[in-house]
């Protein structure tokens, strides 16, 4: 049996061109504008409050930065796992199991010095994102079982296997939540700018993305993986090994969303608790398409995601703007970069009319 | 029919084609692959509007717009890949899009009956209960036959209805479409196999080059002079010789006894499709270095599995394959590749190119981890780009240069681009599948030379092709499939057309 | 001792009620996913259009006063949403996950919006009269089909008969064998003249109110109220209830009943057998769905034509 059957034809098309991208992100927020005006308000002024607090203070910038962290991570890991042609949609669950790993070294090893807990925290984590991912791909690779839906299913499982953890083994002593005990300063990372919350997170980010730049368009490796997303068939006749790069992208994104669980517990929440994220896995799905699954394209959609999200409170209460407006933008922003052939096919059908 | 034309693009499939066919004739369309058969029977059928031509039907000239218009003036069609609904059941595929059987709730009682009438009639064996996907491949081609008969048809086109059975399913086949017949219904049988249709058919039309080359009654006619006329009476064998006396010294008489090793071995091979039949049985072959093995078959007899299996695409179920001497039986691609494999594959855009990707990373893929493309696993963009330019300008790829995305080339630049990249690592084997499909003249040229380059190096070519044309012109040996299994192997000196059609057809020669 | 004393029990009965009444939304939703996937188009927006229903159900009936309204509104928002991602699906052929992710986010952003919009962002939360259980007398009282059939709202009623409904549609109904056929074997279904892509368009429209109806039981029964985000990721629960169900509604049916039974045990922890967390009772439904789809008992069954955008075929090759 070929194994370019496990993946007969490339199931989607990669996004268009990242030009395509800020049309749309403009059109989403002129629709945004309208909406902003319904409410009442001048959209200028909702827009001026929203990215003023999102970037235009050094407090704001440093959330937006550090809201950066999560959807960055995690965009890039799905972002990798699509150039395989992997539609992995379980960073979610993957976060929040590295989240977990990561404090329960932290916890376990709180005497170790910082510039080896650290380390082993982030390497647990990566470990345990990894390891989920892994199932989903032996599943996939093994049993043929679509990774689109185990990710999902895994990612359940994943939220509830992390909350009888912490409502058992790894609870907090004599606490009343379900939470792990609180980290040391010894295994958080270091705060980058004094009186914010940035982290050093940021820095893991922009590693990461500079890494995943140089891997995919220099490294042979990455050329490959390539390969195998774009056409699986013909990637095997040139006898690339496609189980071994779907299995990679599978790993990587199960690492990297780790990764942003331990930069979420050791920056943020300096513990693990239930609600880590609010869907970050999630969004990041989105990012990793509107950053046309480019390294730098992701990172720059994460910003963007991210300072909408901080900026919505501000433009609440300053404004008077429901924030919720930032999540229909974000929606609106993907309907309108795949809906773009839209466009075309009206016009087609117009002048097929004519004629 | 009179004066059928139909265009695609630049290709004339049909041109001036007249068929007549008579209430209770069973009429042959013979031709070979790309004889535009297939093509005249969707005209039939209303899936393509002619350019030009008219049909008529009990005498009366009928615009054919649409697959229900078809279906309307009892035209049926059984195609060769069959048009059902594995996990409906029979009935339920009978009814489907068929109001008559009721607007909002089809009464599959009634169906039923009625096709267990029908079936008994002409001796269709058939449970209308039973789901498509448990039923025999014969099984769901007596389901097609119903449904075309149950929606009245007098008309009924049966594309490669016998590709797909055994002797014995065909022999079924033949006693249902005689009884058919002998009830007055028009019988259209497109065929390739020249027993076949010298057995069931009272007429037979041949194509060829999208013309009528001939029509006869078949009993007045041979397999022989069927054959003949099918491929045509001139073919240009020469080329071979052409290149072989003016390379240098024509140090490689053709088809000489004495082979310098042999490349490939193939030994009792023998593969299954994805549904488990069998495609590849106990086939052997060897291609010697410095010759060309031809594969001649019609398609879809187990030309494509051998491919796949020689270069690593398909499991071997039995059987061994060898490269200079070493057994690769179960190695991957990879390995296969570093012996010195090249593939052309028939299939360019799903097997052999990433459209989106650029004439240099195509170039590159099977070679993009040794040196000097890769340097500690980094990519050498300059090795990369200096062999996209080497072949560009070898080749003669017409192109915007080494960056331009493949899938914006022509198909003639892209197929340069797929030999390109094969025959440039120097090649010992070359397993070429219809390496000329889709070219026009020039391109093709080119395509044959290039290959005939790689044997005077001293390569071996397994050229698999359905085209008689191309097999005869390049082949030193020829090796004829017949469902999975080698029919037989005839050397240059002794082949003729007749000889080659009769093993095509699956008949000893 | 009696063996069977527990079925007497209240606390018995009161989970088997619960069981049903925290099954019918997914329920719902899963039936709705049915319909588009036994046509070919994966769904990934129920639980939009589950959000979407609970939301616009909610502000009818708020506004207008009457529960049928509501519900009524809800079918038809829900029914929208289900064309506005058919457009993306069918007509674009655009990938059929990142549309559902994109109009799941939209769905959450619009409601919330809006909400806020109508209702001001005041503390104290509006609220609806919401279905009230029917009164059948000593029907309730009978042991275990007593509870999970006769305590439940018209809603939940209406959602059972949907359930034979959706079985009667696909099962013998000419529209259900196009949506099988449909999605089965789209090419086959067009030489026979099934015009491919109204069926879909119409399956998943069905879809999106079937959804829509699911998101407003959450509303206009269970709770009502709206909240933000209160569907919760139950549509993405019912993409694992159609999976276990086999796509078959009274698979969806029994499947949905699990999800149920393993949420209203958690909330009766008390019930456990000792020693088994109850997250673990949350995992079960999930990792059966895994099992279904690696194969492990049998195929899954999807069909052949599952996320894979129909093109016309008519020109081109011989």
């Amino acid at each position: 049996m070929s194994t370019a059957e496990l993946a007969p034809q490339p199931r989607f098309k990669l996004p268009p061109a990242f030009g395509g991208g800020i049309i749309a992100v403009v059109s989403a927020f002129l629709v945004g504008a309208a909406l902003i005006a319904a409410v009442g308000v001048n959209p200028l002024t909702a827009y001026a409050a929203l990215f003023e607090a999102a970037v235009g203070t050094k407090n704001g910038l440093a959330e937006t930065l550090v809201r950066t962290v999560p959807l960055g991570l995690c965009g890039l890991g799905i972002a990798l796992a699509f150039r395989a042609g992997v539609f992995n949609v379980g960073a979610e669950g993957q976060l929040f199991l590295g989240g977990t790993a990561a404090a329960a070294v932290g916890v376990a090893c709180a005497g170790w010095p910082s510039f080896i807990l650290l380390p082993a925290m982030a390497i647990a984590a990566m470990l345990a994102g990894g390891l989920w991912s892994g199932l989903a791909a032996w599943l996939k690779l093994r049993f043929r079982a679509d990774e689109l839906i185990t990710t999902i299913m895994l990612n359940y499982v994943a939220i509830h296997f992390v909350g009888f953890l912490l409502h058992g083994p790894l609870k907090e002593p004599n606490g009343a939540l379900a939470q792990t005990a609180r980290l040391t300063s010894d295994a958080r990372l270091p705060v980058l700018l004094a009186g914010t919350r940035l982290h050093a997170g940021i820095l893991i980010v922009l590693v990461a993305v500079v890494l995943a730049h140089l891997f995919l368009w220099k490294r042979v490796n990455g050329f490959r993986l390539r390969v195998v997303g774009l056409n699986p068939r013909a990637a095997e006749n040139a006898g690339i090994n496609i189980r071994a790069m779907m299995l990679f992208g599978f790993l990587v994104c199960g690492a990297l969303s780790g990764l942003a669980g331990f930069a979420e517990v050791a920056g943020v929440q300096r513990r693990m608790i239930e609600n880590l994220s609010p869907g970050f896995g999630y969004t990041a799905i989105i990012v990793a398409l509107l950053g046309s699954t480019n390294p730098v394209g992701v990172l720059a959609a994460a910003f963007l995601f991210a300072a909408l999200q901080i900026g919505a409170t501000t433009m609440e209460s300053a404004a008077g703007v429901p924030g919720t407006l930032t999540t229909v933008i974000q929606g609106l922003v993907v309907l309108f970069l795949i809906g773009r052939p839209a466009l075309s096919l009206l016009r087609e059908r117009l002048a097929g009319r004519r004629t | 029919m009179r004066g059928i034309r139909v265009v695609f693009g630049l290709l004339v499939a049909n041109d001036a084609v007249d068929l007549a066919v008579r209430a209770g004739e069973i009429h042959a369309l013979l031709g070979e692959n790309g004889a535009g058969k297939s093509t005249l029977m969707r005209v039939l059928a209303g899936l393509i509007v002619p350019d030009a031509g008219e049909i008529r039907i009990g005498g009366r000239i009928e615009p054919v717009g649409s697959a229900h218009e078809a279906m309307r003036l009892g035209i049926g069609m059984v195609h060769q890949h069959f048009m059902l609904v594995p996990t409906l059941t029979v009935a339920e595929n009978v009814c489907l899009g068929l109001a008559s059987t009721g607007r909002f709730f089809p009464d599959l009682k009634t169906a039923a009956a009625k096709i267990r009438d029908l079936a008994s009639t002409y001796g269709l064996d058939v449970d209308p209960n039973a789901r498509v996907a448990d039923l025999s491949i014969a099984g769901q081609q007596r389901v097609e036959i119903l449904k075309a008969l149950y929606r009245g048809a007098r008309i009924l086109i049966l594309d490669e209805p016998t590709a797909v059975l055994t002797p014995q399913e065909t022999e079924g086949l033949f006693r249902i479409l005689r009884a058919l017949a002998s009830e007055g219904t028009a019988i259209i049988f497109i065929s390739h196999k020249l027993n076949e249709v010298m057995a069931l058919t009272e007429r037979v039309t041949v194509l060829r080059q999208g013309r009528v080359a001939a029509s006869a009654v078949t009993a007045e006619t041979d397999a022989r002079r069927l054959a003949r006329m099918m491929v045509g009476a001139e073919i240009e064998l020469p080329k071979l010789e052409d290149v072989s006396a003016a390379d240098d010294g024509g140090h490689l008489p053709v088809g000489r006894e004495k082979r310098r090793g042999d490349i490939l071995r193939v030994s009792d091979l023998t593969c299954r499709d994805s549904r488990g039949s069998l495609r590849v049985d106990h086939a052997s072959l060897v291609v010697g270095a410095g010759e060309i093995v031809g594969v001649a078959g019609v398609d879809g007899n187990g030309q494509q599995e051998l491919a796949e299996a020689v270069v690593g695409l398909r499991r071997a179920e039995a059987g061994t394959i060898s490269l200079l001497g070493q057994d690769v039986t179960a190695a991957p691609v990879a390995r296969r590749i570093a012996l010195g494999l090249a593939h052309i594959p028939e299939d360019r855009h799903r097997t052999a190119l990433v459209e989106p990707m650029s004439i240099e990373d195509n170039v590159i893929l099977e070679q993009v981890g040794r040196s000097p493309f890769s340097r500690g696993g980094w990519l050498d963009r300059g090795a990369t780009r200096a062999l996209a330019s080497q072949i560009i300008a070898d080749f003669d790829v017409r192109s915007t240069g080494p960056a331009q995305k493949v899938g914006t080339l022509s198909g003639g630049n892209q197929q340069k681009v797929v030999l390109g990249r094969a025959l440039s690592r120097d090649p010992r084997l070359v397993v070429a599948v219809q390496p000329a499909r889709g070219l026009d003249v020039g391109a093709t040229a080119f395509v044959h030379r290039a290959l005939l380059a790689r044997r005077a190096a001293g390569a071996g070519v397994l050229l698999i092709s359905t085209e008689l044309d191309e097999i005869l012109a390049l082949s030193d040996r020829i090796v004829v499939m017949f469902k999975g299994a080698i029919m037989g192997e005839l050397s240059r000196a002794a082949v003729t057309v007749e000889k080659l059609g009769l093993l095509m057809a699956g008949q000893a020669a | 001792m009696n063996t069977l004393a527990f079925l007497a029990d209240p606390a018995f009965a009161g989970f088997l009620a619960a069981s049903m009444r925290l099954a019918i939304p997914i329920m719902l939703a899963a039936l709705g996913g049915l319909f588009s996937e036994r046509s070919g188009v994966l769904n990934i927006g129920l639980e939009g259009a589950m959000l979407i229903g609970a939301f616009v159900g909610f502000v009818a009936a708020y506004l207008s006063g009457s529960l049928a309204l509501g519900v009524m509104a809800a079918v038809i928002a829900g029914m929208a949403f289900g064309v506005i991602l058919g457009l993306y699906t069918i007509t674009l052929g655009a990938n059929q996950v990142v549309v559902g992710i994109a109009m799941n986010l939209l769905a959450l952003g619009v409601t919330a919006f809006f909400y806020r919009l109508i209702f001001g962002s005041g503390t104290q939360s509006p609220r609806v009269d919401a279905f009230t259980p029917l009164d059948l007398g000593l029907l309730a009282d009978i042991p275990l089909i007593g509870p999970l059939l006769f305590r439940q709202d018209i809603l939940a009623y209406i959602a059972l008969a949907l359930i034979l409904a959706a079985w009667f549609v696909i099962a013998k109904t000419r529209f259900g064998l196009n949506i099988r056929a449909v999605g089965e074997h789209p090419e086959a279904a067009e030489t026979l003249g099934v015009d491919v892509f109204h069926i879909r368009y119409a399956a998943i429209a069905i879809s999106g109110s079937l959804a829509g109806l699911g998101g407003a039981f959450l509303s206009l029964s269970a709770t009502g109220i709206f909240i933000d985000n209160m569907t919760a990721g139950r549509g993405y629960i019912a993409l694992a209830i159609l999976i276990l169900g086999r796509r078959h509604p009274f698979g969806v049916l029994l499947a949905a009943l699990l999800f149920g039974a393993a949420d209203a045990l958690q909330l009766r922890a008390q019930l456990l057998p000792t020693g088994v967390p109850f997250q673990f009772l949350l995992m079960l439904p999930y990792v059966l769905t895994i099992i279904v789809l690696a194969g492990f008992v049998g195929r899954d069954g999807a069909p052949a034509a599952l996320g894979v955008p129909f093109r016309h075929s008519r020109s081109g090759e011989t």
